[in-house]
């Protein structure tokens, strides 16, 4: 009677395999993956400043960025909204953790360009990084007339370009906050005492106030080479709003210029005095490869 | 008389063996669908990393998907999805438990279709709520094909729709399942 017995056995065991309740735990622990944290800030950029999120690759982002006249114009000016100055860009995102832009300013009718890569981005999981660490590099072509056409001018005095390390960290769900340590060097300055080389620290920040909108701010401040007088270093702060595929940066600011060399080196601007601007950037992002869902 | 006792439990025990099986697949098909009518652009994404386990015994059926597996074609929707209605950081998994109604009217050993009812609870964006939904089984070569679809109300599973985007998301999402189930050997 041994092998009945066996085969009862047999029988309750195959019975009670039976009788499992989590199905899904059947299959093993699913082991944790490296995964990015998204989503630091709601666009490229803070809102002068580039932040340390990237262009979702396939896509271009076509920027149109205004700044208005300064507000203690008062009524006369309709608080310097009569008086405008713009930069229009188109960005595009490449892979991940690579994009590239170009875009057009009408101060001083400034060309620029820039390209913008992360060696690291910030992760969880295994192997993961608690920061993200971007860098950029962008050059400038001024398109005014020769200050002095009667003497020899080169093309190269044109060009200015600036180089910038961004460490950022998206601290929680509403907190991202990051650091800009940045070199703007000109190739042509205006007056002789002036630095060509100009060594600033910027830091950015977002707080999400609700889902779809954000408090947003960036400061740069000029380490060294600060021209002597009428320059300050400028300060944007900003609401970010989020409507289906457009992000409207609202913001005050002091600085006009809206490329990295024009808003750290040529920021006329006293926040003390009243002389900031109100401004806004509004990000249209356009899906140019689509990845296909059949 | 010994003998026969003995093939019978022999038999029984291989029967049970037989309908103790499980099936299972990790690349399930998940296609959501939120495309309002007057939408211009299409809301839809599909997960193709579905993790599916029927127990071909009792009919109780299980789902898994990551919230992150999700893919648009637009990025920009994608993070939206993740990001404002479906908050994935929160809520990683949308899981389904529940049972195949009438799985006693399937025989997993022999090919053939069937249509069934499948019962259960629905987890979705942390929420979770009964559902039914009919399905059809295919089993062929000893693999059973399962599909089913079924609309999901948003607002039940606490996702709200701005009224900014009200003419493009479609208060019911249209969910389409397709798994292709393997013997799952233990």
């Amino acid at each position: 009677m041994k092998q009945p017995t066996l085969l009862v056995l047999f029988f309750l065991i195959s019975m009670t395999v039976q009788a499992q309740d989590d199905l899904l735990s059947l299959l093993g622990e699913e082991k944790p993956k490296k995964e990015r944290v998204k989503y630091a800030f709601k666009s490229p950029r803070v809102i002068n400043a580039h932040s340390m999120e990237f262009l979702n690759p396939g896509t271009m982002d076509f920027r149109i960025l205004h700044r208005f006249g300064t507000l203690d114009q008062g009524y006369k000016n309709f608080f310097g909204l009569d008086q405008a100055s713009m930069r229009m860009s188109f960005d595009f995102g490449l892979l991940h953790n690579l994009m590239v832009g170009v875009g057009r300013s009408t101060f001083k009718k400034e060309v620029d360009a820039f390209i913008k890569y992360a060696p690291i981005r910030q992760s969880k999981g295994p192997w993961s990084s608690p920061v993200t660490l971007a860098f950029v590099s962008g050059i400038t072509v001024d398109g005014l007339p020769w200050a002095d056409p009667t003497r020899e001018n080169y093309f190269s005095s044109r060009l200015a370009f600036y180089h910038q390390a961004i460490l950022g960290r998206k601290f929680s769900e509403g907190f991202s906050f990051q650091l800009m340590p940045t070199v703007v060097h000109k190739n042509l300055v205006q007056a002789a005492s002036d630095p060509n080389d100009i060594i600033a620290l910027g830091v950015g920040g977002r707080l999400k106030l609700s889902k779809r909108m954000a408090l947003t701010w960036d400061y740069t401040h000029v380490l060294v080479g600060m021209p002597a007088s009428g320059y300050y270093n400028p300060l944007s702060i900003g609401l970010d709003i989020e409507t289906g595929g457009h992000v409207f940066q609202l913001h005050v600011t002091n600085a006009t210029g809206m490329n990295e060399r024009a808003f750290i080196t040529e920021t006329t601007g006293q926040w003390g005095k009243g002389q900031v601007r109100f401004g806004f950037n509004l990000s249209r992002t356009f899906q140019l490869k689509k990845p296909k869902l059949d | 008389m010994k003998k026969s006792l003995f093939v019978l439990l022999m038999g029984v025990c291989l029967t049970n063996l037989a309908t103790a099986q499980k099936f299972f697949t990790k690349a399930g098909r998940i296609d959501f669908n939120a495309t309002a009518p007057s939408s211009p652009e299409n809301i839809q994404a599909v997960n193709r990393t579905v993790t599916c386990v029927l127990d071909a015994a009792n009919g109780n059926l299980q789902f898994a998907v990551l919230i992150k597996g999700f893919t648009f074609e637009r990025a920009l929707m994608q993070e939206h999805f993740n990001e404002n209605y479906l908050e994935s950081d929160k809520f990683p998994k949308a899981e389904f438990k529940g049972a195949v109604v009438n799985n006693t009217a399937v025989n997993y050993s022999k090919d053939g279709t069937y249509a069934l009812t499948v019962k259960g609870k629905l987890t979705i964006h942390g929420q979770t709520k009964d559902v039914e939904a009919p399905g059809k089984l295919v089993v062929q070569g000893g693999k059973v094909n399962a599909t089913a679809s079924f609309p999901v109300m948003l607002a039940d599973y606490g996702v709200a729709i701005p009224g900014v985007v009200a003419d493009k998301v479609n208060k019911i999402a249209k969910i389409d399942v397709a798994c292709n189930l393997e013997p799952l050997k233990s």
